[in-house]
């Protein structure tokens, strides 16, 4: 039909075959529309309604102290969660990518069971093991150990909603990148953490960050497992996306936003961060191929 | 560490002898950590659901608030991973075939709803579609279809969430996708459109079904970005997540749970089933 030799500035690779210039322009125009209404303006909201009432109402939301205490608790929930998530996400590629045993998949799996339930459902699963009527509750209650509607609920249900964001990351990249080097640093003579330290971890520097930033956007995210644990409690068990909602409920729309924006900065700097690392990985992936 | 070396080798005959050290430490952590925070807690889950008894849990199954809550969840997640898939793929080609300026932007852009709290996705969302908000004023003006605060906002939310499942699994096997059997199907006469659908189709169809699959479980569990755009009435616009919140406020665990495992046996189901499909094309399509 159109096998355009292409001379339309749209087109810089050289194309022998491929779809008219009109039908690029057209598949092009799709996408940007689709994605300038469906992601961006959702984003471009969210800046406009915090600043709407003007800078000192945005100012003002953020120094409340119920806003304080949030960041606080969402900050803490955090430091605790990812840090977890990254010692695992570490032994657990160590053993999958550098070993090669039976039920290995099975166990891919498992770690990914986390991605497949509903971060409600998440929530209620730790209701039932920690809850008023459940075996564990009453004793932990016993022994002084609050878990549910406390600090300790809000972090075991961000620590499961997070579980398996470093593990994926790391496992495809030292897969890829095989054990021959870990392999002859060993027998050189080096212990396991030394080869661990030295080798792997400069190799999978990027990709380990990556993981672990966005393991922290979603524990700083995560709205639906932490509002059925946390129970709600101002200044004491709320964390961002709860304080929002509560906000935006109390109908201070412009209170709301100006918090949400926090969170989307983060989103922004996460992003960005993102972008800059796979420029780098393209350019020492490119390397790799010529060889 | 060589005369060791036969021993190991019988002892841990379920994996391949390798050099490198720390394997047990590095398992047995990951297999303790995975019980602990995982295995665990869901076997909990089912435990309680088993011990609900068959009547209890058929009364609460059949209740028509529940069954419309689900019919809602799963038909939204539904319909937003068909939309997703359509407008995936194409985001996908464009990303990938085409160069523009502003693609980086574009390709950083689609992980936009991976990095955003689904909360703030969904007072944003629920800003632009309500009957006085930009999208939601002209979609009722120009076209007569109220978006925000009925069933189609679900939809709507379900798609923000579920985009990047698409593009980003038909993406790399877009790029891997060898050039040269397109070069052969348009020299032996084909034509652009029969290229597309008979030559390059069928070799992504695999990577568009688990996208899909994404879009839909991702789109089934979800909660934050659709309560502030649906006004959650019931038989309306209340999504099975929501449900089981008001039950557990309820103190009603045996309803909460009860909802909660039927949630994950059908989206297990699902699961399976396009498991399978995709294992079927690949073996009709495929090249591994």
């Amino acid at each position: 039909m159109t096998e355009a030799t292409s001379t339309s500035k749209i087109n810089k690779p050289r194309q022998t075959i491929g779809e008219g210039p009109r039908t690029r322009l057209a598949l092009i125009a799709v996408a940007l529309v689709f994605l300038a209404l469906m992601l961006i303006a959702p984003l471009v909201v969210v800046f406009f309604e915090a600043f709407s009432r003007g800078l000192g109402v945005y100012i003002d939301a953020l120094a409340m102290p119920d806003t304080m205490s949030a960041l606080q608790l969402t900050l803490l929930v955090a430091a605790i969660a990812v840090p977890a998530n990254l010692v695992f996400g570490v032994a657990a590629s160590w053993a999958i990518a550098k070993f090669e045993f039976k039920g290995k998949s099975f166990l891919l799996t498992l770690i990914d069971l986390p991605f497949a339930v509903s971060p409600v459902v998440s929530g209620l699963v730790f209701v039932l093991l920690f809850g008023a009527n459940s075996v564990l509750g009453p004793w932990l209650a016993d022994m002084g150990i609050q878990v549910l509607f406390a600090v300790p609920g809000i972090v075991i249900a961000t620590i499961f909603i997070t579980f398996p964001f470093v593990a994926r990351e790391l496992i495809p990249l030292m897969q890829q990148q095989g054990s021959s080097e870990e392999e002859a640093a060993v027998s050189l003579g080096a212990g396991g953490w030394r080869t661990f330290f030295l080798v792997t971890l400069p190799n999978v520097k990027w990709g380990l960050l990556y993981g672990v930033l966005l393991c922290n956007a979603r524990a700083m995210g995560e709205f639906g497992a932490v509002s059925v644990v946390s129970g709600h409690i101002r200044g004491q068990t709320n964390t961002l996306p709860l304080h929002i909602e509560i906000l935006y409920n109390d109908n201070k729309a412009a209170a709301a936003f100006a918090v949400a924006s926090l969170l989307a900065m983060l989103a922004l700097l996460t992003l960005a961060v993102k972008t800059l690392l796979e420029a780098r990985f393209a350019g020492s992936l490119a390397a790799q191929r010529r060889h | 560490m060589t005369a060791a070396a036969p021993d190991r080798a019988r002892r841990t005959s379920w994996r391949r002898r390798s050099v490198l050290p720390g394997f047990n430490l590095a398992l047995g952590y990951t297999l303790a950590y995975l019980s602990l925070i995982v295995l665990i807690p869901l076997a909990a889950l089912a435990i309680r659901s088993a011990s609900l008894g068959w009547t209890e849990f058929w009364a609460i199954a059949t209740d028509p608030r529940i069954v419309a809550s689900l019919q809602l969840s799963f038909g939204a997640a539904i319909l937003a991973a068909i939309v997703n898939t359509v407008f995936g793929v194409i985001v996908a080609w464009v990303l990938v075939r085409y160069r523009f300026p502003g693609r980086r932007w574009l390709d950083a852009a689609v992980d936009l709803p991976f990095a955003l709290p689904t909360a703030v996705a969904g007072i944003a969302l629920a800003t632009l579609y309500a009957p006085n908000g930009p999208f939601g004023a002209f979609l009722e003006g120009v076209f007569g279809v109220k978006v925000g605060f009925t069933s189609l906002g679900v939809v709507v939310a379900l798609i923000f969430v579920g985009l990047p499942f698409v593009v980003r699994t038909v993406q790399p096997v877009l790029e891997e996708i060898d050039r040269e059997t397109e070069e052969v199907s348009a020299t032996l006469g084909a034509g652009r459109l029969r290229t597309v659908t008979r030559v390059i189709m069928p070799g992504l169809l695999p990577a568009i079904l688990t996208g899909f699959a994404l879009s839909f479980a991702r789109g089934v569990g979800e909660y934050g970005s659709v309560i502030f755009i649906a006004n959650n009435l019931p038989f309306q616009s209340e999504i099975a997540p929501l449900l089981i919140v008001i039950k557990l406020e309820e103190h009603n665990y045996a309803g909460a749970t009860a909802i909660a495992s039927i949630m994950l046996v059908i989206s297990f189901a699902m699961l399976f089933v396009i498991n399978l499909l995709q294992a079927w094309s690949r073996k009709w399509f495929g090249h591994d």
